[in-house]
Formats: structure tokens, C-alpha cells, sequence
């Protein structure tokens, strides 16, 4: 009797252990997916990676350093297979912090059909990205160009008056996707 | 009721298998589950290992030979995943399989069936993997790693059957971990604490947890692949707001806890044997515990390391390296414990006790240099070059394999009731022993001059090296040929084993006949004095 007790006891701590791993398993599972929400917030906290923030809105009045210039450069390329010209108007400009600043980069697509293209950008030092606040920036939407239509792309930015003070060189590099496939796609589905 | 009751009646007086090819189908005998894991583990081996051989044949000289550079691509990547995934983690399971309830006194593992469908998950994963050499496009390309978007964007078709197969590894490996957790939890003789476990148990409970930690971490990522690739999502593409680098964090928060599921058995394994030939206790019984735990959990807080050269903060390289130079701390615990207990022993040097200190000295070798690789600012050198595939070989083939073979040497006599040929093991020793320094410790050098790894052709100074590295591979190849001669001689007959086969053996396994019955264990074993080696 008390042996059979005890086989019915071993299975039901087996199978309680089970469900327990089994759920550790779901569990870990999900936090597999859970790493990409988490990475995206780690990167805007910290600038890892060098992303940048979303839109900056103004609002309180900039406090601009005048006693400090930082000079920041301009870099473009192009993704695997696109093939738009993409170039910035000026390769650097000479900012104060706090200060808006405004340029534009040019493209043109000479292609034979429409592209669509997202422009991804990247700051270095990383570190610094936090500092960079883009008020306007064609990187927040997607462009569309007709074969051979050409267009010049609004940037407007802050450098940020805490940027530490040992940077005096900011680099922001745009890179420019094709993701015609990617937006027919979805609009196919829809 | 009753019918179950006479069934299982009869089942207590049926000790031998069942006859024909369907016992192996059918079984859910830890013994069967057990060789059919090492005969799966060692037939992957050598598939991997041809694999192996042909990448050194065209690396014998610079220029290209033999293959085309995209065969290349594609050799080393399966190299690598059949290596990992079909080598070694089958062959621990296996041993964990026969040995587990065996040393825990339990009269099988606590849920057999899973048990049986977790292995034969595995040859349905192996071959859907293997066939994609001879699919159009050709086998995957990119590396064991399999880094997006070169996977994702850049892969051949046949990507998606790695991604199943992936899968279903993983399906068997969270299978049996769960099979091993509840087996040493709830199956242990009446009365034996968890103190009281050998170190082999120890260390594979601790590696079944971080199994079923990090494989569903393996399984969500190539799942983000299969979507990016098929469904339109943008996990890891830029240009619809995804990240590349985030596909490195997810696959190495997988990937470094992976290599230590790879080397805490094996550190079992050699805490059991050395303790035998050196015919004294093992030193420091509960710190080798604590040590594993240790390491366990710090390898879930270093895996950036692999990517100091991505673009991290430098706050984030400097964390990564203090915290990954950490482990040396209960490595080097280990390491010390094995030698205090070789210390003042009176030792002998049969086959097991050689691959056992030759696992010891090399891994320390192997250590060494991922301490070197964890320094940020070296690293920038090392990075991607030969002084890397030195390093993990030296950790994986000297240290995993090596205990693997230690372990089937050992252990051997106990499951077939011979003993092997101790001349042919020997030979089948130094022949490996020698092959594998050949092998690697040339690729330290042109590693640190520069060369790059996963490259079909290189410099012509690197030529010589090369060359020396490619004849000890020939050299470690074919011994195993002889190790597998060796295997089957023992299994066809020899010499008859004792029930404790090594005059200095501890342990529950060795208190049952040579060869162990098909049951062992059916009532729990009284005496526990003899239960951690």
C-alpha cells in the first residue's frame, strides 16, 4: 500500500516538475521576442548603436552656447541594390550648440520604374547621439521618386548644449534602403 | 486494473530487450536511448568531420584546389552546426542517459517515452540539414553563427530547412533537458541528498537548465529569421526598422551560455574519472558545485563579448570584459581541484585517466587564449581570425571531445562487459593527442600574424602553418577511424570486465554486474555510501 503511495507521489512530482520546466521553457520563449522591444528602449536610453531619437519637439527656449563650436559632417550611402544618387548638399557645417541649424540632401532616382526608400540614420560617437535632436528630417517617413525625379530633402537639427566636452566632431550618416518590395508588399496584403 | 497490474507484473520478469530493429524504434530504455544518442553523436562525427577534412585539404596550400569558394562557405557552415549540434550535445545527452539513473540509483529516467521521441526527432533534423548540399542554391552559407541579414537577405533558399531543422534540435534538446531535470529531482534513491551526487549529475543538472533556458532563445530567433524572410517582418532589417546588431545580442545571449552546455558535462565526466586513477577522493567536492553554478550564471551576463567589434559603448566593452575575465575564477577553482586531487595520488595511466589529463592541460591552453580574446582592445586584432578557431577548438575538441572518448573508455566495460584493448586505446590516444596539437596550435601563430577565418584561400606566408595544421588534421581524422575499430572490438568481445571494472572506482554504477542489466535499479539501492565517486 505504502509502496504504491509512494509511485503515485514519484508521478506526481514528475509531472508537476515538468509543467514547471515546460512554462520556464514558454517563458524564455517569449523573452527571446521580448529582447527586441527591450534592445529598441536600451538603444534610445542609451544612444547605443547610434540611433537616433524621433522627432524633437522645442519646448522651452534652447540654451545656445556661443563660446563653442562643434562641427559636424555629413555622410550618405547607399544599401545593397539601390541605386538613387544621394548626396549632401554641404559635406560639413560648423554649428553652436543649441542653435537650429538647417540643410538638405539631394536625390534622384534614375532608375527606370518608382522606388520607395527609407533613409536609416547613425551617429558617431555613439555617444553623442543623444545630443542630436532633429526637428524635421526626411528619415522619419519614406520617399517616394519616380524614374528620373530628383529632390532635395529637409534636415533641421539642435545640437544640444550638455554634448560632453571633449566632442568636437559629430558624424551623422545616412543610409538610404530600397524597401519598394517591402511597402507593394504590405499594401498587396492589405 | 487488474490487467495493468498483471502487465507491469510481467514487465518486472522481462529483463531482455526486444528482439529485431524495432526495439530501437521502440524503446524507451534509458540503456537503448543512450547508445542510440553516442552511435547518432559519433556518425555526426565524422560527418562533420569529412566536412573538416575537406576544408583543411584546400587550405593545405594557398590558392584554390579543390573547391569552389562558395562550396567552402557552405562546408563551414555545416561544419560547425553538425559539430555542435549533432557531435557533441548528442553525445552528452547519451551519456547522460546511461548514467544518470544509474548513478542516481533510479530504476530509469522519469519520463521515457519523451525520452524515445527525443531522440528520434534528431536524424529527421540531421537529414533535412544534410540535404540541403544537394538542394538548388545550395546548402546555407553563412556560417554557423548564421548572422542576419546574411541569412536573412543574402541566404540561399535552402534556409528555411535549416531554420526547421534548427527547430527541431532545439525541440529534442529542451525534451531531454526537461527528462533530466525531473529524472535527478524527483528519481533519486530514498535518502541521497543532492550533496551527495556525483559531479557528472551535478553538472548536467545544472547544463539541463541552462538548456531549457537558452534553447527557446535559439528557437525565437531563427523564428524572427523565418518571418523576416518569409512574412515581410523587419526583426533584423534596417530598412524597415530593424537592427542588425539585435539579431547578435539574441543569438549570443543563446550562443555563450551554448558553450558551456558544451564543457559543464565534460567537466563531470573528468571529476568522475580522475578521482579513479588517482585512487583518492575528489579535492573539493562541494566548491566544484558551486563553481558550475558559478559559471552558469555568469555565462548569461557575458555574451557581448563576441561583438566588441559591432559598436558598443565603451562602458559596455569594458562590463563585458571584467565580467567575462570573471569566470576564469571558478574555472581556475576547477582546474586547481583536479590537479589537488591527481596530487600525492598513486595514480596509473590507463586510456580513460590520459584523455582526462590531456582534457585538463589543453582546456587550461584553450582557457588561456579566450582570456586573451576577452581583453576588448586585443580582441580588435583577434577578432575573425585563426587565433579564434585555435581558441574554440581548443576548448571544444581537446575539451569537450576528449572528455566524451575519456568518458567512453571508461565507461565502456560497464555497458558492453568487456574490457577494450588498453595497447589500442593507448595508441588511439597519442595518435589524437598529437593530431590535435598539430592541428590547432599552429593556427594560434597565424591567427596573431592575421589570418582571417572562413576564407578558402590566404596569404602565402601563412602557407607553411597551414600546411603543418592540415597533416595534423589527416593525422586526427583517421584516428578516429581506429577509435571506432576499437568501439565495436570491445563490444564483439575481450576480456571480461569486473563489476567495478577500476580498482579506484566509487560510485552506484559500479555496484551493478558488468555489463549492466537491461533494468537496473527496479528496487532502489540501500547502500548510499558509495553514491559520489
Amino acid at each position: 500500500m505504502s509502496e504504491l503511495e509512494t509511485q503515485k507521489d514519484s508521478r506526481l512530482n514528475t509531472k508537476r516538475t515538468t509543467i514547471k520546466l515546460l512554462s520556464v521553457v514558454v517563458g524564455m520563449f517569449a523573452f527571446g521576442f521580448a529582447l527586441v522591444p527591450l534592445y529598441d528602449a536600451i538603444c534610445e536610453v542609451t544612444g547605443l548603436n547610434g540611433k537616433t531619437d524621433g522627432q524633437y519637439v522645442v519646448d522651452q527656449v534652447e540654451r545656445i552656447d556661443e563660446n563653442r563650436i562643434v562641427k559636424i559632417q555629413f555622410l550618405t550611402s547607399n544599401n545593397a541594390n539601390m541605386s538613387w544618387d544621394f548626396r549632401p548638399e554641404t559635406r560639413s557645417l560648423e554649428v553652436q550648440p543649441g542653435k537650429l541649424n538647417a540643410t538638405s540632401f539631394f536625390v534622384r532616382n534614375p532608375a527606370n520604374s518608382t522606388i520607395t526608400a527609407q533613409a536609416i540614420p547613425s551617429v558617431t560617437p555613439f555617444r553623442a547621439a543623444q545630443y542630436l535632436h532633429k526637428t524635421e528630417c526626411f528619415c522619419f517617413g519614406q520617399q517616394e521618386l519616380a524614374s528620373g525625379e530628383s529632390l532635395d530633402m529637409p534636415l533641421r537639427f539642435i545640437v544640444d548644449a550638455d554634448l560632453p566636452k571633449d566632442i568636437d566632431t559629430l558624424t551623422l550618416s545616412y543610409t538610404l534602403y530600397d524597401i519598394t518590395e517591402r511597402v507593394n508588399g504590405s499594401l498587396a496584403k492589405n | 486494473m487488474s490487467a495493468v497490474i498483471e502487465e507491469n507484473h510481467h514487465d518486472d520478469h522481462h529483463h531482455g530487450p526486444a528482439k529485431g530493429i524495432m526495439r530501437w524504434v521502440y524503446t524507451t530504455n534509458h540503456k537503448d536511448i543512450g547508445t542510440l544518442y553516442l552511435w547518432l553523436s559519433f556518425s555526426m562525427f565524422l560527418l562533420g568531420g569529412s566536412f573538416a577534412l575537406i576544408i583543411r585539404a584546400e587550405l593545405f596550400q594557398p590558392g584554390l584546389q579543390i573547391v569552389e569558394p562558395e562550396f567552402f562557405n557552405q562546408l563551414i557552415t555545416l561544419h560547425g552546426l553538425v559539430m555542435v549540434f549533432g557531435a557533441v550535445m548528442p553525445a552528452f545527452v547519451g551519456l547522460a542517459n546511461w548514467l544518470v539513473p544509474m548513478m542516481i540509483g533510479a530504476p530509469d529516467m522519469a519520463l521515457p517515452r519523451m525520452n524515445n521521441y527525443s531522440f528520434w526527432i534528431l536524424p529527421f533534423a540531421f537529414t533535412m540539414l544534410s540535404s540541403t548540399l544537394f538542394m538548388e542554391g545550395g546548402a546555407p552559407n553563412f556560417g554557423w553563427t548564421f548572422y542576419a541579414p546574411l541569412s536573412t537577405d543574402y541566404g540561399p533558399p535552402s534556409t528555411t530547412y535549416f531554420i526547421f531543422a534548427v527547430h527541431l534540435m532545439g525541440i529534442s534538446s529542451i525534451m531531454g533537458s526537461i527528462n533530466v531535470i525531473v529524472t535527478i529531482l524527483n528519481l533519486r534513491a530514498p535518502g541521497m541528498t543532492l550533496m551527495q551526487m556525483p559531479l557528472f549529475v551535478w553538472t548536467w543538472l545544472i547544463t539541463a537548465y541552462l538548456l531549457i533556458a537558452v534553447m527557446p532563445v535559439l528557437a525565437g530567433v531563427v523564428t524572427m529569421m523565418l518571418m523576416d524572410i518569409h512574412f515581410g517582418t523587419a526583426f533584423f532589417n534596417a530598412g524597415g526598422g530593424g537592427d542588425p546588431v539585435l539579431f547578435q545580442h539574441v543569438f549570443w545571449f543563446f550562443g555563450h551560455p551554448e558553450v558551456y552546455i558544451m564543457i559543464l558535462p565534460a567537466f563531470g565526466v573528468v571529476s568522475a574519472i580522475i578521482p579513479t586513477f588517482a585512487r583518492k577522493r575528489l579535492f573539493g567536492y562541494s566548491s566544484m558545485v558551486y563553481a558550475t553554478a558559478s559559471i552558469a550564471f555568469l555565462s548569461f551576463i557575458v555574451w557581448a563579448h563576441h561583438m566588441f567589434t559591432v559598436g558598443i559603448p565603451l562602458s559596455g566593452e569594458l562590463y563585458f570584459m571584467y565580467a567575462t575575465m570573471l569566470i576564469a575564477i571558478p574555472t581556475g577553482v576547477k582546474v586547481f581541484n583536479w590537479v589537488a586531487t591527481m596530487w600525492q595520488g598513486s595514480m596509473t595511466f590507463e586510456t580513460p585517466m590520459l584523455f582526462a589529463i590531456a582534457f585538463v592541460i589543453l582546456f587550461t591552453i584553450g582557457g588561456l587564449s579566450g582570456l586573451m580574446l576577452a581583453i576588448a582592445p586585443a580582441d580588435f586584432q583577434y577578432h575573425d581570425t585563426y587565433f579564434v578557431v585555435a581558441h574554440f577548438h581548443y576548448v571544444l575538441v581537446p575539451g569537450s571531445v576528449f572528455s566524451i572518448m575519456a568518458a567512453v573508455y571508461y565507461w565502456l566495460p560497464k555497458w558492453t562487459g568487456n574490457m577494450y584493448d588498453e595497447a589500442l586505446g593507448k595508441t588511439h590516444f597519442w595518435l589524437s593527442f598529437i593530431g590535435i596539437n598539430v592541428l590547432f596550435f599552429p593556427q594560434h601563430f597565424v591567427g596573431l600574424a592575421g589570418m582571417p577565418r572562413r576564407i578558402p584561400d590566404y596569404a602565402l606566408q601563412f602557407a607553411d602553418y597551414n600546411m603543418v595544421s592540415s597533416i595534423g588534421a589527416f593525422l586526427f581524422g583517421f584516428s578516429q577511424i581506429f577509435f571506432l575499430f576499437i568501439v565495436i572490438k570491445t563490444i564483439r568481445g575481450g576480456k571480461k570486465a569486473t563489476d567495478q571494472v577500476w580498482e579506484g572506482a566509487h560510485g552506484l554504477e559500479w555496484t551493478i554486474p558488468s555489463p549492466a542489466p537491461y533494468h537496473t535499479f527496479s528496487t532502489p539501492p540501500a547502500d548510499l555510501r558509495e553514491a559520489h565517486g
